[in-house]
């Protein structure tokens, strides 16, 4: 087999599972901040992602009657829907969103729960999204939890029941890049569920080094549709998952104080 | 009759059926999911509730987020 292909089956073998679900790609993007549907579209396909983010907000009523949709460009049927809980700052209406959303996606019940505790940092309020994680694993559903970067709290997602806990790198949109990489290591050493980035990643590199630190994926918005060219930002962010998950699996050298000649000395001549 | 329609309080043909007000909205092929006073609707039961005078009611659906 080629080395090409010998790759290409590495990755068919290291599949994300999710909720029972394997999926190739372990990029999932959102699908907010964008031009146009055109643009989502296009991004989203450079990108490679199979899991994208949706929010669920009230229709307009009496506006274009033919405008379209956002379904109409990322239809169900090709992605696995994950409609997030943004805008709450209170479990209750997590909670309530999270009914509605299934409802909506036809008892589709994968969902991404965040519960802010503040519009300038977006910083989850971890209280609240305790007490609506309990109740939404209590409801059935299947939660995807975002979270600080504590190493405790990110535990007591998994015990109660959350299928994937999904510590923040930086501030939502702040394209700050992985501010604390030791705890986000220490997450991932003792989770036995799927560990995921969401939100401040601003570049390639920041999710080639959330893979690198061995996450299982990595989840972004801004990085993509606030990109200047957004379909290319999603096609380096493709390969930059891709690389920092091989990295991680060739198993890297340690660092070093000094250095380690990769010449010879024997048979010197001089 | 008055009934409270995604925060606005707008008027709507007396008898509606929750199908009908979709309808009458030009709504009716959409997917969106229905709350009536903060009681999910499932879709199966549109065409049978009735929608009450003072109703408050929300029609949601997924647009772009991260």
């Amino acid at each position: 087999m080629s080395t090409v292909m010998q790759t290409q089956t590495r990755r068919m073998n290291d599949p994300l599972v999710i909720a029972g679900v394997a999926y190739s790609s372990r990029l999932l993007v959102g699908t907010g901040k964008y031009k146009d549907l055109d643009e989502t579209r296009e991004a989203t396909l450079a990108s490679g992602a199979e899991i994208v983010t949706v929010a669920i907000r009230r229709t307009n009523i009496g506006q274009n009657p033919g405008e379209p949709n956002l379904l109409d460009v990322i239809s169900p049927e090709r992605y696995t829907l994950l409609p997030n809980t943004a805008g709450c700052y209170t479990a209750a209406d997590a909670v309530r969103t999270c009914h509605l959303a299934r409802e909506l996606l036809d008892g589709h019940d994968l969902v991404k729960l965040e519960v802010l505790g503040d519009e300038k940092t977006l910083f989850p309020d971890i209280t609240q999204t305790i007490e609506a994680a309990e109740t939404l694993v209590r409801d059935g559903f299947k939660v995807m939890v975002y979270t600080n970067d504590d190493p405790i709290v990110a535990r007591r997602f998994e015990d109660m029941g959350c299928i994937a806990v999904m510590p923040l790198a930086a501030p939502i949109g702040s394209g700050l890049g992985i501010r604390n990489p030791y705890n986000i290591m220490t997450i991932v050493e003792n989770a036995t569920v799927p560990i995921l980035v969401d939100a401040g990643v601003g570049t390639a590199s920041d999710a080639a080094i959330a893979m690198e630190l061995g996450c299982d994926g990595v989840l972004m918005n801004t990085a993509i549709a606030g990109a200047r060219d957004p379909a290319l930002m999603a096609s380096a962010m493709k390969k930059a998952i891709e690389a920092g998950r091989e990295a991680y699996l060739a198993g890297r050298i340690a660092r070093k104080r000094f250095a380690s000649a990769s010449s010879p000395i024997d048979g010197t001549f001089f | 009759m008055n009934i409270t329609l995604n925060g606005t309080v707008r008027e709507v043909p007396d008898n509606l059926s929750a199908s009908a007000l979709l309808a009458v909205l030009g709504l009716a092929d959409r997917r969106l999911a229905l709350e009536i006073n903060r009681e999910i609707v499932p879709r199966s039961r549109f065409d049978n509730h009735v929608i009450s005078p003072g109703d408050t009611v929300e029609i949601v659906h997924a647009i772009g987020g991260g």
